[in-house]
């Protein structure tokens, strides 16, 4: 054998440290680790999350991919987690850079801007399904515009639109400060250097600012992507999932269909798909992103 | 802009530097930018807009709602009524408890489990555990959440404990993902001394640590308390007894019961709104420096 040294120190650990995190351990297996194996055991029955279940094999699974519902719930999940990530992100840069910048009332700009993210989303969901019901529409019809003058909500096709911009309205509120905090990690000197160099401001952000607040984009594109792929509120408090079910997130459908609908054991081998799809797409963007920032 | 006035400026301050020895903080932006300014301000309206509009709805008649105009007659009584309608008392009072609760007890246990796998890195077993935890923040709720209510459920654990209980357990991932890098900053050498005076490791920690954690403590108290506060899948799934409804929670099971009295509703959502607001405003400077220290390991 060579001289294979471990990583790892072999210091004796004091015992009150294990005491300090193998309960905590337990607790968090389970919660958490338990109910996902539990949930992954069920997505093999044809439990109804109560009374006697039978083992069915993979039969929720194939069932899964013949169901159209299942379809449009995925399909319109990334439809809408794509635009709100990109939006969320262009948005609260923009932001960032302003709020940082030479403007006015820095400080209370940067108070308003994160009133959103303290505000229950469901609640001011009820207020934006209002304001997109009736003055919206009373707003389209004096300027004549077409499709604004009947509500979006119960527009099939344009369902969509209040979704997004309620998880956009809220979500830009951390992802500007998560940028701001970025922004501020950044040594004025190199600006100045630039400055003296006659770097325009265009060039400054792409050839500065961007790549030195590159982890804290990676944080954010994570983030707000996660969230997105769970939108939840913003469907119960704008369209319940209607009209037609065109706006049923997945999140939405499991909910629905294992706590309300009687198709326990089918949604959650749902969840189980859902999970492996999520823990695709959380690798290859920290992969993608993340290959020389450490998060 | 005044790239020749930057350098000059530039020059000066270095010379004070290099006099004083100590570096001098100067300002570099001297001209306020008033065409960005009004660019953000009109971005701001997004959010201020929303706000006034439900203030003035929730004061108005019926027959006035929908506009953006203020009420002619300022009905006061719509608070009553609607908090009679969706017993506020009892939903904030919950959510009240479940939140300081949830605060309380994660910073209490969060707070050590993150010193003890961040001071035992260099060990497998702390090593694995500290990916253990951090795994969790990457696994999307809904995957559980059907289990999560069923084993809630079978505990007896579908009340405000479990919530509390949950609250503390999930957020755990997010916390010690926020705390280590503090805690690796703070120097070993002050635990040593501690140890060679013959303080042991939970009394180290609670003297010395916990202490010296302050501004990390904050940024999970805030997180955590906005999160408990509004929170409403996780009371959605948990509670079944409808006297223990959370703020959220109400709102949503009452929705359909104001039918066309828009500003009964309004005040309702205004109400469950109204006390993180007023909190917010007293302490927004506090909350942001908080959240923002979360970003920066």
């Amino acid at each position: 054998m060579s001289s294979s040294q471990s990583a790892f120190s072999n210091r004796k650990v004091d015992r009150a440290y294990y005491w300090m995190a193998v309960p905590a351990a337990i607790l968090f297996a389970v919660f958490l680790y338990v109910p996902f194996l539990q949930g992954v055991m069920y997505s093999f029955t044809n439990s109804q999350g109560y009374g006697d279940y039978k083992w069915v094999g993979l039969r929720n699974y194939i069932a899964l991919f013949g169901d159209d519902r299942v379809w449009r719930a995925y399909g319109f999940t990334f439809f809408i987690a794509i635009i709100i990530t990109v939006l969320i992100n262009v948005i609260a840069m923009f932001l960032a850079v302003a709020l940082n910048g030479r403007i006015a009332f820095k400080n209370g700009f940067r108070a308003i801007f994160f009133i959103p993210y303290t505000l229950s989303v469901l609640v001011i969901g009820y207020v934006f399904k209002y304001i997109f019901m009736n003055p919206l529409p009373a707003l389209g019809r004096r300027l004549g515009i077409d499709w604004l003058s009947t509500s979006m909500i119960t527009n099939e096709k344009l369902a969509w639109i209040p979704i997004v911009f309620l998880a956009v309205w809220q979500g830009i509120a951390y992802s500007v400060l998560i940028y701001l905090a970025g922004l501020q990690t950044i040594d004025n000197e190199i600006y100045e250097a630039a400055a003296i160099d006659g770097v325009n401001a265009w060039q400054k952000f792409w050839k500065i600012t961007f790549p030195l607040i590159g982890p804290f984009f990676t944080i954010n594109l994570v983030l707000s992507m996660k969230n997105a792929l769970g939108t939840f509120d913003q469907v119960v408090a704008l369209t319940g999932g209607g009209p037609n079910s065109a706006t049923q997130t997945v999140t939405y459908l499991i909910y629905k269909g294992g706590l309300t609908g009687g198709e326990y054991a089918y949604q959650t081998a749902n969840s189980v798909v859902f999970f492996i799809v999520l823990a695709i797409i959380a690798f290859i963007q920290l992969k993608f992103f993340g290959s020389k920032e450490k998060i | 802009m005044s790239t020749a006035a930057n350098v000059s400026a530039t020059t000066s301050a270095s010379g004070a530097q290099a006099s004083s020895g100590r570096p001098v903080r100067f300002r570099r932006d001297h001209a306020i930018n008033w065409w960005l300014t009004a660019a953000v301000a009109v971005l701001s309206l997004t959010v201020l807009v929303p706000l006034y509009f439900t203030i003035v709805t929730a004061l108005k008649t019926p027959a006035e709602a929908g506009t953006f105009s203020l009420p002619t007659a300022w009905q006061w009584h719509n608070f009553a009524d609607a908090s009679a309608k969706v017993n506020y008392p009892l939903a904030a009072l919950n959510s009240a408890l479940i939140t300081v609760a949830a605060v309380v007890l994660t910073l209490l246990t969060n707070t050590f489990v993150a010193y003890a796998v961040a001071r035992n890195m260099d060990k497998r077993f702390f090593r694995f555990l500290y990916y253990f935890f951090i795994a969790a923040m990457f696994v999307p709720f809904p995957v559980i959440m059907l289990p999560i209510a069923k084993q809630m459920g079978s505990w007896h654990l579908d009340n405000q404990i479990g919530l509390i209980v949950l609250y503390m357990i999930l957020g755990l991932g997010t916390n010690l993902f926020i705390a280590t890098g503090f805690i690796r900053s703070i120097p070993v050498a002050l635990e040593e001394a501690a140890r060679i005076d013959g303080a042991g490791t939970w009394r180290i920690f609670w003297q010395i640590i916990f202490p010296l954690m302050s501004p990390i403590n904050a940024t999970i108290a805030i997180l955590t308390a906005l999160w408990a506060w509004n929170d409403f899948l996780l009371p959605l799934i948990v509670l079944t007894d409808q006297t223990n409804q959370t703020i959220p929670l109400a709102q949503y099971v009452f929705s359909s019961q104001f039918a066309a009295n828009y500003p009964m509703a309004f005040s309702s959502y205004l109400m469950a709104m109204a006390p993180i607001l007023v909190v917010y405003v007293f302490a927004q400077k506090w909350v942001i420096g908080g959240v923002m220290r979360g970003a920066v390991k």
